[in-house]
């Protein structure tokens, strides 16, 4: 079994590495003795990172007793510091939250960049990665030891361009330069965009969003490319957002949903029915205001309330925690108008693929049974 | 003779110094490769927990994100090549990085000692605000401050004679192309190079001999220039021809384009690297004594003679050992180039990483290619110390 089991022993092995070195320190000062704590040292960071494992997420959140949530920091709309509040706020991180309440614990968010973010949940750092990660084969495969829960946001990537450039189309952009965020699906799709058509293509790839779009602001490139959401969320970040317009060529899917580590099926079951549970709510009318008092003949609502079914027991959470993930974060529906509906980002749902099953889109819950 | 015997006889093993020292080293190794056991042992069980496998056959697969920069690249490489475009880039950056940060650092150093106050004082300005900034600051300051905000757009770029071309986009430079008869005059290229490299060795021999001083890199020069142009008058087409940069749509196109990118996180670079040896300079060149100059000057050596003949070669000795760790410091500090958008081996390698989701392999890799990057460097400054090195006798 590994050494590093779990917190105790990573911080007692901790102790016993630290005292080692600061003994080689002391007795030696041979440059060639120094070397080799410098490899002791790099392949601790190896080894720590990879510390802290195991197939008990939810064991261990409920003996920690908060939930650790990978979000972005700098998309509006999605995940993001309020200035108001001090808080993270956004699509992404109310379902953070939502989480969190069907376990019945706090959330602590941590800010992650596109290249971090794999990394950070496969070493455990964080419990659940809500970060508009693009459901891709690779990435949901045992290869990477990551799972994919239901998609929260239809999404596929566009172009942002400036309107004084009269671009109408990707095929105007023969030699254009186009600024991109470095570990993200986007590279490769806008490499398969531009082959597919046959255009000479210029990329300048940087490791953060906020370095490439401010790059592209200032004319660095004739375009930034990145999944639709995202382009109506920075927009909003421009220097002037009026003088940009969004293509209306859409060259991918990008289903993006939280993620959580390959192996732990109980704690993949409950990041799972969380997000069905929003579904169902707005399905059946079920809101953040009326979740408390509502009352219903229906046996599947009833159940979903956890008046009756023991449907709690069998995701090992407590009855009601359907009914706390709507009193703390509400619907699908109010989730996505409080932060992507007129007043946010104002990301038409209707006729989209973010519309509920009933209207035509693909937000559908399956039997609460 | 009899108390030696006796004095081995009478001190326990435990209390003698030669065997305790043994005893010392053998318990340090034991324990360090014990540590070093345990770590890897952990990471093999950890990695094995997440269902992850070391692996590095996904180098061989198609990489399929794009790369703008360096070597002829397609999405359709593998991920092999492209992590070899990266590390060709960041190769390319350290190496242009490197003469030029020498060339700025002799030339400040040098300024600092000067005897006229304007020019110390403005060297020493230089030296104080640069070596005191973030390196990452002065990039950021270089790319977004500089190249990104006080450049104009392509298409009201700044044309200087050339014509070379400052835009955002980066500076566009009239080039030279190989041609169709390029093939044909290589040889003639092969042929100078032999032959200068020979004319080089002989008369360098000649001068050591003659025991006078010379420049023997010219006449190799001279010979290397003659081939070369008698092999273009008589190949049959020009083998190069010149491309000049032409506004298109968006961009140039044609010539050389030195990306924004590039070029700050040369001027970054250098600039910053610059700074610190020219105070490595300005050292050595202070640890040669004065009683050296004034006799050189004393037995009638003109000024730039004292400097060339005297003092340089006396403050190399103090010079080179630091020297060659600024440079190993400007080839690992290139890794920045990642935040500006440059493709070297650092962001070409994440986006690997990113890609196909093998960190830890990729991180071994960029680790691996740094180190062999730096000792190979330090190994060329090695030898040029020994080489410069006072010949005792």
């Amino acid at each position: 079994m590994s050494i590093l089991g779990g917190k105790g022993g990573e911080s007692s092995s901790f102790w016993f590495i630290k005292s080692l070195c600061l003994w080689c320190l002391l007795k030696v000062h041979k440059e060639v003795a120094l070397k080799k704590i410098l490899v002791v040292a790099v392949l601790l960071m190896l080894v720590v990172s990879i510390g802290a494992m195991g197939q008990q997420t939810l064991a261990t959140v409920l003996e920690r007793g908060y939930v650790i949530v990978g979000v972005n920091a700098v998309l509006p709309g999605f995940g993001a510091l309020d200035t108001a509040t001090g808080e993270y706020a956004g699509f992404d991180v109310d379902y953070g939250r939502a989480i969190a309440a069907a376990v019945g614990v706090d959330v602590e968010f941590i800010p992650l960049t596109a290249g971090e973010r794999l990394t950070a949940l496969q070493t455990g750092q964080i419990d659940v990665l809500l970060r508009n990660t693009t459901w891709t084969l690779t990435r949901d495969s045992k290869d990477l030891g990551l799972d994919f829960c239901p998609t929260t946001f239809y999404d596929g990537q566009g172009f942002i361009v400036r309107k004084a450039d009269d671009i109408n189309s990707i095929g105007d952009m023969d030699g254009a330069t186009v600024c991109v965020t470095s570990g993200t699906t986007t590279e490769g799709n806008l490499a398969d965009a531009f082959r597919l058509h046959d255009l000479a293509l210029t990329t300048q790839v940087f490791a953060d969003t906020e370095a490439s779009f401010g790059a592209y602001d200032v004319a660095g490139c004739d375009c930034y490319t990145s999944d639709k959401s995202q382009l109506a969320s920075l927009r909003t970040t421009a220097a002037v957002p009026g003088d940009h317009i969004i293509l209306p060529d859409t060259i991918s899917k990008e289903p993006l949903g939280p993620l959580v580590r390959h192996g732990d099926n109980e704690w993949f079951d409950i990041v799972k029915w969380t997000v069905f549970a929003t579904f169902f709510a707005e399905e059946y009318g079920i809101t953040q205001a009326n979740v408390a008092t509502f009352e219903s003949t229906n046996p599947e609502i009833r159940r979903f309330l956890g008046v009756e079914g023991g449907m709690g027991a069998k995701l090992g959470l407590a009855e009601d925690w359907a009914m706390n993930v709507v009193l703390a974060v509400g619907n699908y529906g109010e989730i996505y108008d409080r932060h992507l509906g007129p007043n946010g980002l104002d990301i038409p749902r209707a006729g989209s693929l973010n519309a509920l099953w009933t209207q035509g889109g693909l937000i559908y819950c399956p039997a609460w049974r | 003779m009899s108390r030696k015997v006796s004095s081995s006889h009478s001190v326990p093993f435990w209390r003698d110094v030669r065997v305790l020292r043994v005893i010392g080293q053998i318990a340090f190794l034991v324990i360090i490769a014990t540590g070093i056991w345990w770590l890897l042992n952990n990471l093999r069980v950890n990695l094995r927990a997440c269902g992850l496998k070391i692996s590095f056959s996904f180098l061989r697969n198609t990489a399929g994100f794009p790369i703008s920069e360096g070597l002829p690249y397609s999405p359709t490489d593998v991920n092999g090549y492209a992590f070899w475009v990266g590390i060709v880039n960041t190769i390319r950056i350290s190496v242009i990085g490197i003469v030029l940060a020498t060339i700025i650092g002799t030339v400040i150093g040098i300024a600092r000692l000067s005897n006229n106050w304007l020019v110390k004082k403005l060297a020493g300005l230089y030296v104080e605000v640069v070596r005191n900034i973030p390196l990452l600051v002065q990039l950021f300051f270089w790319y977004f401050a500089v190249m990104l905000t006080a450049l104009p757009m392509v298409k009201n770029s700044i044309k200087l004679p050339g014509p070379i071309y400052l835009t955002r986009r980066g500076v566009y430079l009239p080039w030279v192309a190989p041609t169709g008869s390029f093939g044909g005059w290589m040889w003639y290229i092969i042929i100078g190079l032999v032959l200068a490299i020979a004319v080089y060795v002989f008369r360098r021999a000649y001068l050591r001999r003659a025991e006078r001083p010379g420049f023997p890199l010219i006449w190799a020069g001279l010979v290397l220039i003659l081939v070369l142009g008698a092999g273009w008058f008589l190949t049959s087409g020009n083998p190069l021809a010149l491309t000049i940069p032409v506004l298109k749509r968006f961009n140039f196109e044609g010539g050389l384009w030195l990306s924004t990118s590039f070029t700050s996180l040369l001027v970054g670079l250098s600039v910053y690297t610059g700074a610190f040896i020219a105070e490595i300079v300005r050292a050595g060149i202070l640890a040669v004594s004065r009683g050296q100059t004034e006799a050189a000057r004393a037995v009638g050596l003109k000024k730039a003679h004292v400097l060339r003949l005297v003092v340089l070669p006396q403050a190399l000795r103090v010079i080179i050992p630091p020297l060659a760790s600024q440079y190993l410091n400007l080839t690992k500090n290139s890794s920045l180039a990642i935040l500006i958008g440059y493709y070297d081996l650092m962001n070409v390698g994440t986006t690997i990483f990113n890609q196909t989701g093998r960190a830890v392999e990729m991180i071994l890799l960029i680790m691996a290619s740094y180190l062999t990057m730096s000792l190979l460097t330090s190994l060329l400054m090695n030898y040029y110390n020994r080489r410069m090195k006072l010949v005792e006798r």
